[in-house]
């Protein structure tokens, strides 16, 4: 089982750094977002993989009574989630913007803060 | 949205939705749900309310400004880890109180004031995003 | 709940039950002093007015605070509380040693400068979009990043400082600062992504993400777990973070583009903050691993520092060469920590230190010459000496401290750094600590020669104003003071800064402090 998580992980990752290549910003967002599923699902299998038993405590009981899956990777999981989820949402505003002020969705022509014709810094006074 | 019956439903809808948002909220102390889901929950109300009636009518109908309400949430948040100074518990440790309100007996935590302070938090940044979203689209 | 059918269990074994003492409240009150103005703060969003002093007040309150938790590091070591009772490596645990609380301060004096130095220069619109909780949040993250004792909460102050500074390169949207925030928000979230995959293969291999517990273990399974890729991983996320050499692009291209005072405030924590969890995690959780990789931290320090220096002597533009020399610093850190040893260590410390301060000076200037001459460009900015002599003779103290001069504080770890790259042989690494120096002199040289000596053509400037405001003045004046102070009477910084570094190297006393009674 984990085995097969690890290859999937490995595809997700691959696909994510191909994205991650590209010049277009969109492509590059969607390769942070898939990146974050990445991630996420690294860390589950991370954990070990149980299923069908949830580490719900019942009602009338202090203390778990068998095996559980293990509850860390999840909590860690959600964590992750939602950050990435704020975050993905702000770089998609701000990729948006990016595209209404400088007119251009490629990483090449994002020139405004390092001009490409910049006169030469003076060698003497 | 110009759907007259949408525009009847939505009112409905959207109150119907934050009721079972709170629902989710305190039923999240020993089941699944809790502040986080609540708060989107509630988010989507006041999405589906902003669709409907204008997103005017639900910044007045919330009257405090989102960003404030997600301050307060932060707020009370940090307050109930730090009430634990006054028991000499560790941070963030969960403490009850039991009063009793009418004969029934109410039991209240540190735990849910701070999962209260997730649920305004979720609400009031997402609502926040979400409102000025749908400001933009209307143009 | 109340009514529980079976008998409670025994909860000895899984939390503290004994009284907490209130001096432990130390460790956990800089973040949550943050995180509560910031809250208000967000909150009072009508009283716009009262934000800059709020803030202040806040800023100020959290040096005093981190100035009793070094005390008290300083007095009985190493602090811990954990989270909710849990005792660790279940809870969260908040652990403060030295090296720790002597970055907390620094980080809060830095920014209780950025607050006063955002008095001049955000005005009302930037009061309006919320600066100060910014700050605040970003303190809180720095905070929570410089005294948490598990990693993956490390992972979270550092997302929560990522999303408040995000909030401040914005500010003002304009064209340029969108530019510079694409860069930056982009690299940075990747390099926060490789952290958290590492995280994730750590706690794949160790079972458990709290930092006492992994330094404790780490040794046992240096046979079977893949330490060295997770090194390696956490080698390259913190250095992206730190803006290491071959990640390093995003830095110069995004810190000129905000506000002054965004930038010396990024200049002054964020990189540090990757470098500081870069020598938590090398030099006390995985020690040995680290010996192997510094070779290859050695190469990329040297890079680093050579990078830094030469492309800070092509720029025409103060800012831009002002984020080269940061790049530069980093570099030498850099060489501290490939070196390791309490000499190699507690240079890198002192260096990071001292950049904190210098660094954030240095921008502070850099704003205020921009103030006075009325451009970042070093072709028209002239004339700053005949118009403010004074701030003029702050400049160029700052300029000696940024390339190692004495009697300023970029001298002594300098020096410590050279030493120790020198016993252990890497002469090679100490020939590019000084030409670094030396590189950072001509580039110092360069910009005082242009924008201060140099005459400003008639009627050139003279629309700029010709008054420093005393808000600004003052954070530079006194970060200035401090450098020279810290030149002159190295000594208990010095003795305190070798304390934290064997403190890193020999971890008992950290470990001690986290599980009292031995191993559980």
């Amino acid at each position: 089982m984990e085995a097969w998580f690890a290859l999937l992980v490995g595809i997700f990752f691959t696909v994510a750094v191909y994205l991650l290549l590209s010049k277009s910003i969109i492509r590059v967002l969607l390769g942070v977002a898939i990146l974050g599923n990445a991630v996420n699902l690294l860390i589950f299998t991370g954990g070990r993989l149980t299923r069908g038993v949830p580490p719900v405590i019942p009602g009338h009981q202090d203390t778990l009574t068998g095996p559980a899956a293990n509850a860390l990777p999840q909590a860690l999981i959600l964590t992750a989630i939602v950050i990435s989820f704020s975050f993905f949402a702000f770089l998609l505003v701000l990729a948006w913007r990016a595209y209404e002020e400088l007119q251009t969705d490629n990483t090449d022509e994002m020139r405004v803060a390092e001009p490409k014709d910049e006169p030469a810094p003076p060698l003497g006074y | 949205m110009k759907s007259v019956i949408f525009r009847a439903v939505a009112p409905f809808l959207a109150s119907l939705m934050v009721l079972f948002s709170i629902f989710v909220l305190l039923r999240g102390h020993n089941e699944p749900g809790g502040g986080f889901i609540g708060g989107l929950i509630a988010v989507s109300a006041l999405a589906i309310y902003g669709i409907a009636c204008g997103v005017e009518t639900v910044r007045r109908a919330i009257y405090f400004h989102p960003m404030a309400i997600a301050g307060a949430g932060l707020f009370a948040s940090a307050v109930a880890g730090l009430i634990s100074i006054a028991a000499r518990v560790p941070f963030m440790t969960g403490l009850w109180i039991y009063p009793s309100v009418l004969g029934v007996e109410i039991p209240l935590s540190t735990v849910m004031l701070f999962d209260c302070g997730v649920y305004l938090v979720v609400v009031g940044a997402i609502s926040s995003v979400a409102l000025s979203l749908e400001e933009r689209g209307g143009e | 709940m109340a009514a529980s059918t079976s008998p409670p269990a025994d909860l000895s074994a899984a939390l503290v039950l004994d009284p907490v003492a209130s001096a432990e409240w130390l460790v956990i009150l800089p973040v949550a002093w943050c995180l509560a103005i910031g809250a208000l703060l967000v909150m009072l969003r009508r009283k716009i007015d009262w934000h800059p002093y709020i803030a202040v007040l806040g800023l100020a309150g959290l040096v005093l605070i981190d100035v009793f938790l070094l005390r008290h590091v300083l007095a009985s070591g190493p602090l811990t509380m954990v989270m909710g009772r849990w005792l660790p490596p279940f809870g969260i645990a908040f652990t403060v040693d030295l090296s720790g609380a002597l970055f907390a301060l620094a980080a809060s004096v830095v920014a209780l400068a950025g607050g006063i130095y955002s008095l001049a220069d955000i005005n009302d619109s930037g009061r309006r979009y919320g600066f100060y909780p910014f700050l605040m949040l970003l303190m809180a993250g720095v905070s929570g990043a410089f005294l948490t004792g598990d990693i993956f909460n490390l992972y979270v102050w550092f997302e929560v400082l990522l999303i408040s500074s995000f909030g401040l390169i914005v500010l003002g949207s304009e064209r340029e600062q969108i530019d510079g925030a694409v860069k930056y928000g982009f690299l940075n979230l990747i390099a926060t992504t490789l952290f958290l995959i590492t995280t994730g293969y750590l706690y794949a291999s160790f079972g458990t993400l709290n930092m006492a517990d992994i330094a404790r273990k780490a040794e046992g399974l240096a046979g079977t777990a893949p330490l060295m890729t997770l090194t390696a991983l956490f080698v390259l996320a913190f250095g992206m973070k730190a803006a290491a050499f071959p990640v390093n692009f995003w830095l110069p291209a995004s810190y000129h583009t905000p506000r002054v005072v965004v930038s010396a405030l990024f200049a002054g924590l964020l990189t540090k903050v990757g470098i500081y969890a870069l020598i938590r995690v090398t030099v006390m959780l995985l020690p040995l691993q680290r010996e192997e990789l510094s070779f290859v931290i050695a190469l990329v320090a040297a890079l680093t520092m050579l990078v830094g220096a030469f492309g800070a002597l092509a720029q025409s533009d103060f800012r831009r060469m002002l984020g080269y020399l940061v790049v530069a610093g980093i570099g030498s850190i850099l060489a501290g920590i490939a070196v390791g040893g309490p000499g190699g260590i507690g240079g890198a410390i002192f260096y990071a230190l001292h950049s904190m301060l210098v660094m954030t000076a240095l921008y502070f200037a850099s704003g205020i010459a921009a103030r006075l001459g009325g451009s970042f460009s070093l072709s028209s900015l002239a004339g700053l000496y005949r118009r403010h002599a004074g701030f003029a003779a702050l400049t160029l103290m700052l300029a000696f401290a940024v390339s190692g001069l004495p009697p300023f504080s970029g001298f002594w770890p300098k020096v410590m750094l050279v030493k120790a790259a020198l016993d252990i042989g890497a002469w090679w690494l100490a020939g590019a600590l000084l030409l670094t120096g030396f590189l950072t002199t001509v580039v110092t040289g360069r910009f005082f020669l242009l924008a201060y000596w140099r005459d400003a053509g008639a009627g050139e400037g003279a629309t700029a104003s010709a008054t420093i405001s005393p808000a600004a003045l003052l954070p530079l004046t006194a970060l200035t003071v401090l450098a020279l102070a810290i030149g002159l009477y190295p000594e208990p910084l010095l003795a305190t800064i070798q304390t934290a570094a064997t403190g890193l190297a020999e971890p008992s006393a950290y470990l001690n402090s986290v599980f009292p009674g031995g191993a559980p």
